[in-house]
């Protein structure tokens, strides 16, 4: 699928001699000339505003006063680093984020299994229907659980009363506890079909050979999934859990929607948000970007280093 | 495969098909339940109503609803069109022509996939406040691109390399030039990916909550995930949950309709790009 890359693009090797004749030099400027204007807008809305961000954490300010703006130094990380609610925010984030993507790497495997094995017919329908959370906007999946919980509209507590400590009175959304996991629940559901699309894809390379010569030596279904399985589609779950990852770390949407911070559900991005949004305390909420767009970078970092996930991979090379 | 295992991975089938479909059922189902009708605690309404549509069609939730809708189609299908072609030219050069640098931006636009939106917010917050952009749609228009230049450029990457190019080499032998190859024979055997990948990056735009709800402030370029969310605050309703869920069933429908049209193609792009094939 993706060897077209080791085929030589042009008919002369460019590193004959170091010297570039015409047309590698040709190739060379339409190569830019074609990705340049992408790669630009690229760093343009990204790297720009990040830079500016760091910029604005050094000061004191605030929208409705700019008059009274004042250079602090890392003052602002002090006071982030220093106040509970900061910490606060990154443990919900970080639970949020370690529950959903357990969950999910379970849960999407098992997806991947079934529509490995179903029959033919009823591939393309579960490949259908699994794309339908994938594609409902966060916003409505949030709304939806937001409702089945709730206590004027809701079903859950009619349906569930059976469970002891469950009543026509339960609030949901009233608890830490229970929040999280609805919020938990809301974002399992909507991105677990992105995960097994992704198990499914690494499930589909394990070489079939391998398979049948380990069922042949007598290896049970669980050793095979354990010894062939798992070790041969490890780049494709390490994949699939860093972006998750990453993609879980900045939860908003569905915190916005069901508690919008209350009972100490908020997460980072909610916190950025509500400093710069809200209180347009722009240093302030500049610094809280700048600490999460550091924990985002680390976290790759740290997949990157530590568990060797190969990026490459990831960019179908 | 013995009948009890097929049995066994239909059964499978079934629970996927109930999980993925279960909320959806849900929120329509809601949608369908007058005012009185809204806390019966049942799943299904005991009578169907359609005084959620008509409330956020032609009442008073019109006014926050529909220009919304308007807004969302309009900004996510022009920033869906410029990264289209924008990472067309790209993807073209990545997949297809040596040069140095091709690491580079296929790192940059992983880097930016990955960057979390929030830490952009803050800084164009302030920005567009003092040249004008702020609750326009080139503000919403502009960061979207981070939204979708990246996917974009991945997907059609990916997809551009099972292109046969030897056509394209054929019609240089015949004297066409690098750019007319491209435009003339590369273009047409492209489409199927570059719509793929229009779709992908479509949703991504179309899901957007953050930009939304802080770079907007009006019904001049609030799209509708941000309208739904500030819905329950800013209505007078006893309880908004009805009118919400209707609109939410109605920006629901356009993706669940490129989903069942587009269903494999979609599915081959969300994983070419993402994972070795």
């Amino acid at each position: 699928m993706s060897t077209t890359l080791d085929r030589p693009t042009s008919a002369v090797d460019p590193t004959r001699d170091g010297a570039l004749n015409e047309k590698t030099k040709a190739e060379r400027r339409l190569g830019w000339y074609l990705a340049g204007p992408a790669f630009v807008v690229m760093l343009l809305v990204t790297a720009y505003p990040i830079v500016q961000a760091v910029f604005d954490s050094l000061f004191d300010y605030r929208l409705t006063d700019p008059e009274n703006s004042s250079f602090v130094g890392l003052g602002n990380y002090g006071v982030i680093l220093t106040d509970p609610v900061w910490w606060t925010s990154f443990g919900v984030t970080a639970f949020i984020t370690v529950v959903t993507v357990a969950v999910e790497l379970v849960l999407g495997f098992g997806l991947a299994l079934v529509m490995l094995n179903a029959l033919r017919g009823l591939r393309p329908v579960l490949r259908t229907v699994i794309l339908i959370p994938y594609a409902v906007i966060t916003v409505v999946s949030a709304f939806a659980w937001q409702f089945a919980f709730s206590v004027d509209s809701g079903f859950v507590n009619s349906w569930f009363s059976w469970i002891p400590g469950v009543t026509a009175e339960t609030d949901w959304l009233g608890t830490q506890g229970l929040s999280l996991f609805v919020i938990c629940l809301a974002e399992i559901w909507k991105t677990t079909p992105f995960i097994s699309l992704l198990l499914l894809a690494g499930l589909a390379q394990v070489p079939d050979v391998l398979q049948e010569a380990a069922k042949v030596d007598g290896a049970t279904w669980f050793q095979r999934l354990r010894r062939v399985t798992l070790p041969n589609m490890k780049a494709a779950i390490m994949v699939a859990v860093l972006f998750r990852t990453l993609d879980a770390f900045r939860v908003f949407d569905s915190v916005f929607v069901m508690t919008a911070g209350a009972n100490s559900t908020e997460t980072v991005s909610f916190l950025a948000y509500r400093q710069t949004i809200e209180r347009v305390e722009i240093g302030l909420g500049s610094a809280v970007s700048v600490l999460l767009f550091l924990s985002v970078v680390l976290i790759s970092a740290l997949f990157i280093k530590g568990f060797k996930v190969d990026l490459s991979q990831a960019r179908g090379e | 495969m013995s009948t009890r295992e097929k049995v066994g991975w239909g059964i499978g089938g079934l629970i996927i098909i109930v999980y993925c479909l279960f909320p959806v059922a849900w929120i329509i189902s809601l949608s369908f339940k007058s005012s009185d009708d809204i806390s019966n605690g049942q799943f299904l309404p005991t009578a169907f109503s359609g005084e959620n549509y008509e409330q956020i069609l032609v009442g008073d939730a019109a006014g926050l609803f529909l220009p919304a809708l308007v807004n969302s189609f309009g900004i996510c299908l022009i920033a869906t069109f410029i990264s289209c072609l924008l990472s067309m030219f790209a993807a073209y050069a990545i997949a297809r022509l040596d040069f140095p640098g091709k690491k580079l931006i296929l790192s940059t636009a992983l880097a930016v996939a990955i960057f979390p939106v929030i830490s952009i917010v803050t800084p164009l917050f302030n920005l567009w406040r003092q040249i004008g952009l702020y609750n326009t749609w080139p503000g919403l228009i502009i960061p979207y691109l981070s939204l979708t230049l990246p996917i974009s450029i991945w997907t059609l990457s990916a997809f551009f390399r099972e292109i046969p190019w030897e056509m394209e080499q054929a019609a240089q032998v015949d004297g066409a030039t690098p750019w007319q190859a491209f435009r003339k024979v590369i273009v047409p055997l492209a489409a199927p990916g570059v719509f793929t990948t229009a779709i992908i990056a479509f949703f991504l735009a179309w899901n957007d909550f953050v930009y939304g709800i802080s770079l907007t402030s009006t019904e001049a370029a609030r799209p509708v995930p941000a309208a739904l969310g500030l819905f329950s605050g800013a209505s007078q309703f006893e309880s908004p949950n009805g009118p919400i869920a209707a609109a939410a069933v109605i920006v629901t429908i356009p993706v669940v309709l490129l989903v069942l049209l587009f269903q494999r193609r979609i599915v081959a792009g969300l994983t070419n790009g993402a994972v070795k094939g």
